[in-house]
């Protein structure tokens, strides 16, 4: 556990030293959001439709902008290879980097999510359940990002050939991440939505440090 | 290095001999299948001669679940084991079980206009189908993505892997999605009970399918493990 | 020439039956051949690079 911290802080304070990465993140999530008014049109009706899904599909995207760094750097600088050789277990190193990424892209596009959702005229009802959705879905959106993020050490062409990755394999998070939302603004329960989004989670919390732990090892051997 | 090639070098011999059996049945198995599926069986009295896109559609899909499958079994194996024939296998399966999703895709798009009357609806089928395609064009793209061969096989195998656990859960969600948003109006591609007459011809190029399969398998295993030998005998040629 | 006609007119789905099964040969000969094609260039290759070997192994024995 102390060298799950350990790892934790490390990541951490290396995010906050290169603050702008981060911003830069949160950024291009408001901006993707931003450009949809102008592509189909200022109409507030329309607009709150789709809100929810434009809001998922660029908090997808985002989060999946900052993964390739997520072992990218320690890979460079040799210092994945020392972290491999260390007593403590692999899967652990993974989930503690895994963890920082989340504190670092998925909160803050939590925080900014409500702001676009009323640019986007969102029903003010599905706000909460948005904020819920997303805290129970990005989660799991780093641990999956973190087997491609993983997989792709050391290729050619790493940015676009994780996006092509991972993107397939987060489709069920959108469906039920969206679908949360859409049913309680519609009026109805969404409790299974966001049973089956916890379920995803609780099943990517072990699974994906495992495989994303596989996918370094092979990339350092 | 040796032991390692022990296997794949009478894999070769194996394969040389099998190979031709493989070719021939695949062409009278698609020959006899078109003879039925295009002359000899009768019209569907819903769906018209168009059902005869059936013959080509069904087992595309199939074969496109198949070699997945398959896929992710030679990696299982190639990965617990380390046995160098089934890495092989798996990166082999992949360009050709992209071929069978997209005709799977394409002839489904063609059979839908008359039926449909678009070429393209959301249902759950096809929103799974093409998920799957992307899968597949993310494997071989993995796969190729390393200046060390090795690397991508071991990468993709592990992708292959995570992608298989992922199938089920997106073909449930894919479902699951479909029946909140069903699109109105839509005839199931399960069609009409089948019939003897139509059956045959099915099966006779569901067969013919994966004939092809394995005899292009063999083809592209064979091309695989010389292009091995190349790399390692020009390895010994750099170091002397 | 009337039962040719009908025939390639598939009870009006010609033109969406007969592309389907066109381009699924097409797809599968191209990857037949490519393959093929593939091993071909392999087998090629490993012969040109095989005497070359030979020499190298003849080089140390002398």
């Amino acid at each position: 556990m102390s060298g799950f911290m350990s790892i934790l802080k490390r990541d951490l304070h290396l995010a906050i030293r290169q603050g702008m990465d981060n911003m830069m993140v949160v950024m291009f999530f408001v901006l993707a959001v931003v450009l949809f008014p102008f592509g189909v049109g200022p109409e507030p009706n329309i607009l709150a439709r789709i809100a929810a899904g434009v809001i998922w599909v660029a908090a997808l995207l985002a989060s999946m902008l900052s993964l390739e760094r997520l072992f990218q750097t320690d890979y460079e600088d040799g210092s994945l290879e020392l972290l491999t050789l260390s007593p403590i277990a692999l899967e652990v190193i993974v989930l503690a980097k895994i963890t920082a990424h989340w504190l670092t892209t998925g909160l803050p596009l939590i925080v900014a999510a409500p702001l676009l959702a009323v640019l986007l005229n969102m029903n003010t009802e599905g706000f909460p359940m948005l904020i819920l959705a997303l805290v129970l879905g990005t989660p799991s959106l780093s641990l999956i990002g973190a087997v491609g993020a993983a997989l792709i050490l050391g290729s050619r062409r790493g940015g676009v050939l994780l996006a092509l990755l991972i993107l397939p394999l987060y489709i069920p998070v959108l469906i039920f991440g969206v679908s949360a939302v859409d049913a309680v603004i519609g009026g109805f329960e969404s409790k299974a939505q966001l049973l089956i989004l916890s379920a995803f989670l609780m099943g990517a919390l072990p699974l994906c440090p495992w495989a994303a732990a596989a996918g370094v090892r092979q990339a350092i051997e | 290095m040796l032991h390692r090639f022990a296997n794949p070098t009478r894999f070769l011999r194996i394969a040389t001999l099998v190979q031709p059996w493989m070719a021939w049945s695949t062409i009278l198995l698609a020959g006899a299948g078109l003879y039925l599926g295009l002359l000899s069986s009768p019209a569907d009295y819903q769906q018209g001669e168009s059902v005869r896109i059936m013959y080509v559609h069904v087992p595309a899909a199939w074969m496109a679940m198949f070699c997945y499958t398959g896929m992710a079994v030679s990696a299982g194996v190639g990965l617990i084991w380390k046995h160098p024939l089934a890495d092989i296998a798996a990166k082999a399966t992949a360009p050709v079980g992209a071929c069978f999703t997209f005709l799977a895709l394409f002839t489904g798009a063609l059979w839908g206009k008359p039926m449909w009357g678009t070429w393209w609806v959301w249902d759950a089928r096809l929103t799974s189908m093409l998920v799957l395609l992307f899968l597949y064009l993310g494997y071989i793209a993995l796969a190729n993505a390393f200046d060390d061969p090795s690397r991508g096989t071991r990468a993709s195998s592990i992708l292959v892997l995570v992608g298989f656990v992922n199938v089920p859960i997106i073909k449930f969600s894919v479902d699951w999605w479909n029946t909140l948003h069903q699109p109105a109006s839509v005839i199931k591609m399960d069609g009409p009970s089948i019939d003897a007459s139509m059956l045959w011809p099915l099966l006779l190029m569901a067969v013919a399918f994966n004939t092809y399969y394995l005899w292009v398998l063999l083809i592209r295993i064979r091309a695989e493990i010389v292009a091995n030998k190349i790399r390692i005998l020009r390895l010994k040629q750099v170091h002397g | 020439m009337d039962v040719i006609k009908e025939f390639l007119d598939m009870g009006g789905y010609g033109g969406y039956i007969w592309p389907s099964y066109i381009v699924t040969a097409v797809v599968l000969i191209v990857m037949l051949v490519a393959s093929q094609r593939l091993l071909k260039g392999n087998e090629a290759t490993i012969k040109a690079l095989e005497p070359a070997k030979k020499e190298e192994t003849g080089e140390e024995k002398t």
